[in-house]
C-alpha cells in the first residue's frame, strides 16, 4: 500500500492525539490509563442509593479513605443519620454525621422518630455548577460522566468548593487543591466497582452505567419512586435515592 | 461528639471557612477603585466643577488600590504559581475567569490612559526641567511625546474625555463583576441574588467617594492648604445620593427575603441575630449607614458651621469606610457560616500572624498608602504645580 502525504499526516495526527490521551490522563488522575478494553464513550457512569438498606456502618466512608488516601478530617463520601420528628405539624430533621460516620454512628437514643442513614458523595453531575465556575477548567465531566479535578492544574481558588450545593468538596491540605470523589476512576475504568459499593455490607449503593443496556439500573429506575439530592438546583445529578425523605437536604 | 465552634449540623467538608479576610479585602479594595473613579468622572464628564480639586486625588487613589487589588487574590490561591493559567487558558464559562481581563482594560485602557493623558503636560515639563535619575523617569514618563501645544492638548482633552467615557461602564463592569462572582452562586442563598452585582457597585461608589474625600481633607491638613468647602460639600451631597440608594438596594434585599421567607430564611434569620449581629445589625446598619445618613441628610437640610461641617464629613466619611468593610465581611464571611443543608453554623476566626491572617491584611491595606504617596510625589495633584508651560 502507498502512503500518500495526506495519509501520513492524518496517521500521525491521530497517534499524537491518543498518545496525548493518554498521557494527559495518567497526569490528571494519578492512576494507569484505562485498559484498552475501556471505552469512554461506551459508558455513562452513576450511582444508585437504597436509602433502607443503609445500616449507617460507615464501612463506605472507611473503604473510600483508605483506597483514596483522603486526608484526616475531609471527607469524599460521608452518612448522615436524620432523626426526624413531627412537632406541630412539621417535619423537622435532626441530623448528625460524626466525623463524616467513619467509624459509624452510637446507637440513637431516640424511639419515637422517624430514623434512616443517608450515604453521601459527590453526584457526578451532568450541569455541574463546580465545572462551570473553575476559572481554568482545572475541574471537568470526563467523556464518561465522572466529575474529575486535574491536581496539576488546579489554581486552588476554591470557587468550586462554594459552588457545589451538596458540600463535597475540599481543599486538600497537603496539595492545595480542590478534591473529591473520583467514583474511584482508577478503579471503575478497570472494569472494577467503587470502593464504597464494594464494601457496602447491604448493598445500600450501587455503581451504575447508564449506558449498558444491561444494567440493573433501568429496571431499578423504572419500578422505583428515585430523587436526586436538591432537584430544585437542577444540577443534574446522578445519584438516584431510591424513597428519599423530603426532610434530606 | 459536638465540633467546636459548630452549632446544629453541618456537611462535614463545610466546618472549615474556604474565603477569609484576604477575600473580603479584594471586593472592598476593587470597591474603593470604582468608586475613586466615579467621583472622577462626576468632574470630567458629568461637568461638575466643584469637585474639580478631587480629579486628580480621585485618579491617583483609584490607581493605588488597583495596583494592589489583585495581591489578596493571589496570596489566598492554594497555587498562586499558577494564576497565569487564568489569563493563558481561561475557562469561558467561569465568572472569575474574566477577572484578569476585566482588570487589565480597566488598569491599561482606563486608568492609565486617563492619568498619563491628564498628567502628560506636567511630565513633559518636568521632563525638561528635571535631571538625573528623576529627569530619566519624567522622560521615559512621556513616552516619547513632547509636544505640548495647545492643539495637542486638545487632541489629549477629546482622547481624555473618551477614556472617561468609556472609563465610566468599566468601572461598573469592574465591581459589577465583582458581585456577580457572588450573585451568581446558586448554591448560596445568602450569596445568590440578581441585586448582588447592583448593590456592589452602588457600595463601591459610596465606599470610593468616602475614601476620596477623606483623603482630600486629611491630605489638606497635612500639606497646611485651605479645604475646599465647596469641593467638599459637592462631594458629601453626592456621597448622601449614592448611599441612600445603596442602603435602599440593601433593605430591598433584606425585606424581599423576609417577606418570601424561602426555605432558607430560617436559617439565615437566626444567623443575622446571632453570628452576624454585632458585624452587621450594629456595626453596618446602625453605626456605619444609619448614622452617617443622619449626619449628611442634616448638612444638606440645616445651616451648620464650616469647622462643624467638615468634622461631620470626616466622621461620616470614616464610619462609611468602615461601614463598607463591614459589608464585605458580612457577604463574604456571612455567607460561609451557615449549613448549606441549613441545619447548622459554623463559626470564623481571623488568624493573626498567617497567609491569609489579619497582618497580611492590615499590610495589604497600607500598600496602597504607600502607593499613593509615591504617586503623589511622581504625579503632585496640587493645582499650584500643574501649570505647565504649553497650557
Amino acid at each position: 500500500m502507498e502512503l500518500s502525504r495526506r495519509d501520513l499526516i492524518t496517521i500521525g495526527g491521530k497517534l499524537l492525539v491518543l498518545a496525548s490521551v493518554g498521557a494527559a490522563f495518567e497526569e490528571i488522575t494519578g492512576a494507569a490509563p484505562p485498559s484498552e478494553a475501556y471505552k469512554m464513550a461506551e459508558h455513562w457512569w452513576g450511582m444508585i442509593v437504597d436509602i433502607d438498606k443503609c445500616i449507617g456502618c460507615g464501612n463506605c466512608v472507611r473503604a473510600c479513605s483508605n483506597e483514596n488516601g483522603v486526608p484526616k478530617g475531609y471527607f469524599r463520601t460521608w452518612v448522615e443519620r436524620y432523626e426526624v420528628e413531627n412537632v406541630d405539624g412539621r417535619q423537622e430533621p435532626h441530623v448528625e454525621s460524626p466525623n463524616g460516620a467513619i467509624d459509624g454512628f452510637p446507637p440513637s437514643t431516640r424511639q419515637d422518630v422517624k430514623s434512616f442513614y443517608v450515604p453521601k458523595l459527590c453526584n457526578h453531575c451532568v450541569d455541574s455548577p463546580c465545572v462551570q465556575v473553575c476559572p481554568v477548567g482545572a475541574t471537568f465531566v470526563s467523556p464518561d460522566g465522572v466529575v474529575l479535578v486535574d491536581e496539576n492544574y488546579c489554581l486552588g481558588c476554591r470557587y468550586c468548593i462554594q459552588a457545589c450545593p451538596y458540600g463535597c468538596r475540599y481543599l486538600h491540605p497537603e496539595k492545595r487543591t480542590a478534591d473529591k470523589c473520583t467514583l474511584c476512576y482508577h478503579r471503575i475504568t478497570q472494569g472494577l466497582t467503587t470502593a464504597c459499593c464494594e464494601n457496602c455490607p447491604t448493598g445500600a449503593r450501587q455503581l451504575v452505567d447508564f449506558k449498558n443496556p444491561k444494567d440493573p439500573v433501568h429496571e431499578f429506575l423504572r419500578t422505583n419512586k428515585v430523587e436526586v439530592l436538591k432537584p430544585y438546583m437542577a444540577t443534574g445529578a446522578k445519584v438516584y435515592y431510591k424513597d428519599l425523605d423530603g426532610s434530606v437536604r | 461528639m459536638a465540633i467546636p465552634g459548630v452549632e446544629g449540623f453541618m456537611y462535614p467538608n463545610e466546618v472549615e471557612l474556604q474565603w477569609g479576610l484576604l477575600i473580603v479585602l479584594y471586593p472592598y479594595i476593587t470597591g474603593l477603585v470604582a468608586g475613586a473613579f466615579i467621583l472622577a468622572s462626576l468632574e470630567r464628564v458629568f461637568k461638575v466643577e466643584a469637585v474639580r480639586p478631587t480629579y486628580r486625588l480621585a485618579l491617583l487613589t483609584a490607581l493605588a488600590f488597583l495596583l494592589v487589588a489583585p495581591l489578596p487574590l493571589q496570596l489566598h490561591l492554594g497555587h498562586p504559581e499558577r494564576s497565569m493559567e487564568m489569563y493563558l487558558t481561561p475557562h469561558t464559562s467561569s465568572a472569575m475567569a474574566m477577572f484578569g481581563f476585566v482588570y487589565l482594560w480597566y488598569l491599561t485602557v482606563v486608568l492609565l490612559l486617563e492619568i498619563w493623558l491628564e498628567y502628560r503636560a506636567d511630565i513633559v515639563h518636568m521632563a525638561r526641567t528635571s535631571t538625573g535619575l528623576k529627569g530619566l523617569i519624567y522622560k521615559a514618563l512621556t513616552l516619547g511625546s513632547m509636544n505640548v501645544s495647545p492643539a495637542s492638548r486638545v487632541i489629549d482633552d477629546k482622547v481624555g474625555y473618551a477614556v472617561t467615557v468609556i472609563g465610566i461602564p468599566s468601572a461598573f463592569l469592574l465591581h459589577g463583576y465583582v458581585g456577580f462572582i457572588f450573585g451568581s452562586v446558586k448554591a448560596n442563598p445568602w450569596w445568590s441574588t440578581p441585586l448582588m452585582p447592583i448593590v456592589f457597585l452602588f457600595s463601591a461608589m459610596v465606599s470610593g467617594i468616602a475614601g476620596v474625600m477623606v483623603l482630600y481633607m486629611a491630605v489638606m491638613k497635612a500639606k497646611k492648604m485651605p479645604i475646599d468647602m465647596r469641593c467638599v460639600d459637592t462631594i458629601a451631597k453626592y456621597l448622601f445620593y449614592t448611599f441612600v440608594i445603596d442602603f435602599s438596594l440593601e433593605m430591598l434585599d433584606l425585606v424581599h427575603r423576609t417577606y418570601e421567607a424561602d426555605e432558607s430564611f430560617r436559617s439565615l434569620n437566626f444567623m443575622v441575630h446571632t453570628r452576624l449581629w454585632g458585624s452587621q445589625v450594629i456595626l453596618q446598619i446602625f453605626l456605619c449607614t444609619l448614622v452617617p445618613l443622619a449626619l449628611l441628610a442634616s448638612t444638606q437640610l440645616f445651616r451648620i458651621g464650616e469647622a462643624k461641617r467638615r468634622a461631620m464629613y470626616l466622621i461620616t466619611g470614616l464610619l462609611v469606610l468602615v461601614g463598607i468593610f463591614a459589608m464585605r465581611w458580612n457577604v463574604v464571611i456571612g455567607g460561609q457560616l451557615f449549613s448549606k443543608s441549613f441545619l447548622g453554623y459554623t463559626s470564623f476566626k481571623v488568624q493573626f500572624a498567617a497567609r491569609e491572617g489579619l497582618l497580611t491584611a492590615i499590610a495589604l491595606m497600607i500598600l496602597p498608602f504607600a502607593i499613593f504617596v509615591a504617586l503623589v510625589k511622581l504625579l503632585p495633584p496640587w493645582p499650584e504645580t500643574t501649570e505647565a508651560p504649553g497650557d
